[in-house]
């Protein structure tokens, strides 16, 4: 019987997928770190937009465009409030990985010069490591990488000596998604800006994780994803400062993001619509403004509490496995809800197989995050992460799914 | 009882692969990596003087299925010609394996036949240039 913690009640009949069942077996989900399960609130929300609502957005007068209007930028509304943002100053985006390219192409080209220097994490996920790499190439910039110490922190010291050569811009992960570390990033802003450099911070895994207010972290720009925060697929979010938006050339340009076009020149609609052309993900923003409700029900204070609570458990257990090797800080309170591992003797892609057999779903690979992979000589991992339906009773079956991957592969 | 997958012999490969290591005077070698899951093989082999392989040694990590599949396809390559080598396919290391593989694990039975292969591809292409030069 699946039980809460006592900081949240048992969420499992909001998520219509953990009924489905597998040979038998009920639904584990420990992977929202990928991609977060849908409760069922968001899905109405998606039906209700295609059966009720749909219709273009700010583009007519009837009452139909009107009530998707609202509903779109209701959700720009909801999210900017939740965050500490402003409306003007949250961008749709497809994902994450569009959020960064928006900055790393806008802002990138029209201010990177020519023997810049900018800097990355070593536990940046590809998204905030890729899109640096090729408009460094194309303008000539350095690009290098804050260190990560061997319990899997930052070096804040190796950072300020980095400081000192004067980045133009900063990019670190809010909470590393292989290590899980939860970064300083309001320390780390502070510091750059006293250096004269930009921050972008990776929000991902910090978004539906753990409270944040973007004007106590004072980020130039902090990106995420909507299908992480029980949000549907292709929706992210841009938050930049309104100074710096104003000044960005567009990335992606056609119809909705002009104010004027004339032949051979155009100009550009006020913020945000200038980084939002075309038709936009108008389902999916609708859906995840009410994912943000959903969060907000609950409570980002509970639902951290609730995860940091398994997370304590899972590294109490796993301390107990033999052979079970946990990468990151060992705190539970200095990481998000997330632990990688790796089992002597047992390839990730085994365990994964095995773990799968009874329904048991965690991630293996590389994690998107080569270079950190490297630094720690690790070829690949496995990781368990947690979301607001996870229940101690899924971390036994985790357990019990290791027991089996050690007997199946006579370790 | 024996797993479906993780057949006894399976293990057996996986734990105490053959022919693992290094040799000091390949005549080819090749290294791949399946970015799915980070497993990396190189394959070396070193001919004799009628152009036939006379040693195999493979270095690298990986999963089970990866592992066993390169175990097992190294012991089939003694006395092979580059031709021959070319002419190994997926069947061969299916029918090595003896298992069901799934869409998902295929990357990782394939690997080595990927790596062998493009050793010998390597080693033909060698042979091609030099002829075209010479002609
Ligand atoms: C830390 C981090 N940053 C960025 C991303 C990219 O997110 P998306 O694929 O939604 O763009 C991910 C997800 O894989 C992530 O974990």
């Amino acid at each position: 019987m699946a039980t809460g913690t006592p900081e949240l009640r048992d969420l499992t009949a909001e998520f219509p997928i953990l009924d489905r069942e597998i040979d038998g077996h009920s639904l584990v989900y420990l992977d929202s770190a990928a991609t977060s399960q849908t409760p069922r609130a968001v899905v109405d929300a998606l039906v209700s937009y295609y059966t009720e609502h749909r219709a273009s957005v700010h583009r007519g007068v009837y009452p139909l465009i009107v009530e998707a209007t609202d509903m779109y930028e209701g959700a720009r509304e909801r999210i900017a409030a939740w965050l500490g943002s402003t409306p003007q100053e949250t961008i749709f985006t497809a994902n994450a990985t569009a959020a960064i390219n928006l900055v790393a192409h806008s802002w990138g080209r029209a201010n990177l010069q020519a023997g810049d220097l900018m800097l990355v994490t070593e536990m940046e996920h590809h998204s905030n490591i890729v899109p640096w790499q090729l408009i460094c190439q194309e303008r000539g910039a350095t690009l290098a990488y804050i260190p990560v110490t061997d319990d899997g922190q930052l070096d804040l010291s190796a950072y300020a000596r980095l400081l000192e050569r004067q980045p133009r811009l900063v990019a670190v992960a809010h909470i590393s998604n292989v290590l899980g570390t939860i970064n300083p990033v309001a320390q780390i802003t502070r510091d750059a800006h006293r250096a004269g450099a930009l921050v972008l911070v990776d929000g991902t895994q910090a978004v539906p994780q753990i409270p944040l207010d973007l004007r106590e972290i004072d980020a130039d720009f902090y990106a995420w994803t909507g299908h992480k925060a029980y949000g549907p697929t292709g929706i992210g979010v841009l938050h930049g400062r309104r100074e710096l938006l104003e000044q960005m050339p567009p990335f992606i340009s056609g119809g909705h993001m002009i104010r004027q076009v004339f032949e051979s020149s155009s100009t550009w609609s006020e913020l945000p619509g200038k980084f939002e052309a075309g038709t936009t993900q108008i389902a999916q923003a609708i859906g995840l403004g009410v994912a943000v409700d959903f969060i907000n029900a609950l409570g980002i204070e509970a639902i951290r509490a609730h995860e940091l609570a398994l997370t304590e458990e899972l590294l109490e257990r796993f301390a107990q496995v033999p052979g079970l090797r946990v990468h990151g800080p060992l705190q539970a309170a200095q990481r998000g809800a997330l632990v990688s591992f790796e089992l002597e003797g047992a390839h990730p892609h085994d365990i994964g197989e095995i773990l799968g057999r009874e329904n048991v779903c965690v991630r293996t690979g590389h994690h998107c995050a080569q270079p950190l992979m490297r630094r720690f000589a690790i070829g690949s991992s496995a990781r368990a992460s947690f979301a607001v339906h996870n229940t101690t009773a899924d971390i036994d079956r985790l357990i019990g799914g290791l027991q089996t991957v050690r007997r199946v592969l006579e370790l | 009882m024996d797993d479906q997958l993780y057949r006894e012999y399976i293990l057996e490969h996986y734990k105490h692969p053959h022919n693992q290591g290094t040799l000091e005077h390949p005549d080819m070698q090749a290294h791949d990596l399946n970015p799915l899951c980070g497993d990396e093989l190189t394959f070396q082999l070193e001919l004799d003087g009628a152009g036939r392989v006379k040693q195999v040694a493979f270095d690298g990590h990986g999963c089970a299925i990866s592992q066993a599949a390169a175990s097992m396809l190294s012991d089939e390559l003694q006395g092979k010609t580059t031709q021959e080598l070319l002419a190994l396919d997926h069947q061969t290391v299916l029918d090595l394996l003896g298992i069901e593989i799934s869409a998902t694990r295929m990357k990782c039975a394939m690997l080595a036949l990927k790596v062998v292969k493009a050793a010998a591809l390597g080693h033909a292409a060698e042979w091609e240039t030099q002829e075209a030069g010479n002609g």
